[in-house]
């Protein structure tokens, strides 16, 4: 691993803005903070395309705190907040 | 031979045609009841395949995974594992998947696979897919995956050919053994594990063009926009509530005429008496006036189901989470409280779909808050009788204004009491997350609407025909019996059952300005709400004769101030719930404490806006 020349720093999903396109790297729930256990946040997240490698776009925010997001994984559409999001670190 | 009835189950994630395959196979043929113990609805339906096979088919609500996180996700684990009390486990599931979104369906049908249960995939939507060029190699994938796979479009006539041909073929061969069933919860490795041996098997299987509906994004550019999104939402709420009120009126006065002549029939025909009565005054102006309401409650039926179908409903509930959440309520309470201005019992039933149990509590407890089609008759009574049709700023239409007020009072109430209970009750709780997939946008299909409007309209009627068919024929015994001695000069009514009654409960009801006919009507409004109106037309027309049971409203007009009018909408706003509706909160909270919580709760408020609303009203000089 290399962090020179075009390698992306990696950041949560959940900082993205609006057009934001990357990669996932991996899933860290405990950094969430939310409301489910880690286990169950991820499992929730796999469920729904969130597995390393899915490529994500941030589509849509919403009006209060630019929050939820409507992001594209591969190819659907999945709305999730920000906290939650914050378990998707994305490059 | 008479072969056994096969047992179908349709498994799938949320939105890949499950309910449009099953109105396929089995057209009307459709049995709606309710799971034991949960009111999580059961759609069983029948048909008979090309080769003469009787099948029963279950439709399951979706899910992603056999987690069961939510009460409808676990009747579809239960189901599938044949722990589901009084079920028969399905001889065959049917795993149906949207062909343009395979990656969690797939995911979703290795997990199945651990069942034991014989299963085949329907790549459902396939006209999608061939129109946006993507190919599935069926045989292929059909050999990785080591189940049958077929494609089928299930809303286009003859979609489901294949899906019929293949099980009549797998239906033959079926094991007699009973299969292993190997499943367990994944843990998280696993799932992972799973979801990239689906994306390999995909990847070796399907090819992707990289267009995404375009369609859909251009919708989406402006619907999902964080301000424009929500002018849309606010102006098709407008359209529907204009709908509801403008568009069902020559209908409905259409009906009421039907029933009136009806009446009238019935008056000349039959001699004059208590038979006559009973038939005119009880049975045809009393269910008539309910269901004379039947238009509004198929468009706002239809306005529902148009946007479920279209895909909206997911956009909405995106729109308004952190709205929403500043009231402690979560995204995914926007239909069920949406669909509970239709009725609130549908919409407590759809709060099946929020996964925390206290969001869920809370939005089932404010649900009957939102203005239900049943309180429409009581607000357009009272509306008509009391407010001047007149404009006010020269174009807005001051009946429509106060009604548009009284939708408001109960939404704002129902955001006060969801604050309240957040602040005061769900104290150390940090807001579940809100985790939605947003569908493609779909044209909706006239035959899943209509299928749709029609089992509700059934249901209404029925309800029509049985609950406030025998509500009214019990408010015109009690408001006709005992009969007046001979030579008495009041009217018959004052030595009634139903005026002992009222008038027993009148001094309760007096500080809020209600007489004792309002008292006697309350009772069966309990019921159905909408009887009160009907029960009110009941009591003075046999008071009053037969030239008051025409005319309810203008009645109405001589008989109550203003204020005891503005008190009884006020009265309406809150409280007294529908019966059924107490009933459904019971079952779907399972506690009879919730139940009771909700009734007092709402009582309270309905007396103390009642309260406020005629003291008011009467300061003001409208007494
Ligand atoms: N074009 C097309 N649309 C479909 C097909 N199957 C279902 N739909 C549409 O997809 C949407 C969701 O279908 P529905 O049956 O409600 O999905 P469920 O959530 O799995 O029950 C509806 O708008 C249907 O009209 C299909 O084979 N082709
Ligand atoms: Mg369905």
């Amino acid at each position: 691993m290399t962090d020179t020349h075009d390698t992306r720093r990696e950041m949560p999903l959940g900082l993205a803005k609006r057009g934001y396109t990357g990669v996932i790297q991996h899933l860290s729930a405990k950094d969430a903070g939310s409301a489910l256990s880690d286990i169950e946040l991820e499992s929730r997240l796999i469920e729904l395309g969130f597995v390393e490698g899915a490529r994500v776009e941030v589509l849509h925010e919403g009006l209060v705190g630019r929050d939820p997001i409507a992001v594209r994984v591969d190819n659907i559409t999945i709305a999730v907040r920000r906290r939650e999001a914050m378990a998707i670190i994305v490059a | 031979m008479e072969l056994p009835l096969l047992h179908l189950a349709l498994v799938g994630t949320p939105n890949s045609g499950k309910t449009s395959l099953f109105n396929a196979l089995t057209g009307s043929r459709q049995k709606v009841a309710n799971y034991p113990g949960v009111t999580v609805e059961r759609k069983e339906g029948f048909f008979v395949t090309p080769q003469g096979r009787q099948v029963s088919v279950v439709d399951l609500p979706g899910t992603y995974s056999l987690r069961g996180r939510s009460p409808d996700e676990e009747i579809t684990r239960d189901f599938v594992l044949g722990k589901a009390s009084g079920e028969t486990l399905p001889d065959l599931v049917l795993c149906v998947a949207d062909s343009t979104n395979l990656r969690l369906t797939i995911r979703l049908l290795l997990e199945l696979k651990r069942t034991g249960r014989p299963m085949i995939l329907v790549l459902n939507m396939f006209d999608i897919a061939s129109r946006r060029g993507i190919s599935v190699d069926v045989e292929r994938l059909a050999k990785e995956l080591g189940v049958p796979v077929v494609t089928s479009i299930a809303v286009r006539k003859g979609g489901t050919a294949d899906l019929l041909a293949l099980t009549d073929e797998i239906s033959a061969k079926l094991a007699a053994e009973p299969a292993e069933n190997s499943w367990r919860a994944l843990s998280v490795a696993e799932l992972r594990a799973t979801q990239r041996e689906a994306d390999r098997i995909i990847s070796d299987c399907v090819s992707l063009p990289a267009s995404p509906d375009t369609w859909t994004a251009r919708i989406d550019a402006i619907v999902l926009h964080p301000v424009g999104g929500l002018i849309v939402l606010a102006l098709i709420l407008f359209v529907m509530f204009q709908a509801v009120f403008a568009w069902a009126q020559p209908l409905m006065e259409l009906l009421q005429s039907g029933f009136d002549a009806l009446g009238d029939i019935v008056h000349a025909t039959l001699p004059e008496g208590l038979v006559q009565s009973f038939l005119q005054n009880g049975v045809i102006s009393g269910v008539g006036s309910v269901i004379v309401f039947l238009p509004q409650i198929i468009i706002i039926f239809l306005f529902i189901l148009l946007l479920e179908d279209f895909g909206y409903m997911a956009r909405a509930a995106f729109l308004m989470d952190r709205i929403m959440g500043g009231a402690g309520l979560h995204g995914r309470a926007f239909i069920p409280l949406l669909s509970s201005f239709a009725c609130a019992i549908p919409g407590i039933m759809a709060t099946r779909v929020i996964d925390n149990k206290r969001d869920r509590l809370t939005t089932i407890l404010i649900a009957p808050l939102m203005t239900c089609s049943a309180r429409i008759p009581v607000y357009t009574l009272i509306i008509s009788a009391f407010i001047p049709a007149k404009d006010v700023w020269g174009f807005i239409n001051l009946q429509g204004l106060v009604m548009f007020g009284l939708y408001t009072a109960g939404i704002a109430s129902a955001l006060i009491v969801s604050f309240v209970i957040k602040f005061f009750m769900l104290r150390d709780y940090a807001p579940a997350p809100f985790m939605l997939e947003l569908p493609d946008y779909k044209m909706p299909r006239l035959k899943s609407i209509a299928i749709g409007i029609f089992t509700r309209a059934k249901m209404f009627l029925q309800r029509a025909g049985t609950t406030i068919f025998s509500m009214m024929v019990l408010i015109w015994f009690l408001a006709s019996f005992p009969q007046p001695p001979a030579g008495a000069t009041e009217p018959a009514i004052d030595f009634s059952l139903a005026a002992i009654i009222g008038k027993a409960l009148a001094p309760l009801l007096a500080p809020v300005g209600f007489n004792w006919q309002i008292a006697v009507a309350l009772i069966p409004g309990m019921a159905a709400r909408e009887v009160a109106v009907a029960a009110l037309g009941t009591v003075y027309a046999i008071e009053g004769g037969k030239e008051a049971a025409e005319q309810i409203g203008q009645v109405l007009a001589t008989k109550w101030s203003l204020a005891t009018a503005l008190s009884m909408l006020a009265w309406y706003i809150f409280a007294p719930q529908c019966a059924s509706t107490l009933a459904v909160i019971r079952r779907e909270t399972g506690s009879w404490g919730w139940m009771a919580a909700t009734f007092a709760y709402m009582l309270v408020l309905a007396y103390a806006a009642s309260l406020l609303t005629y003291n008011v009203a009467v300061a003001l000089g409208a007494g």
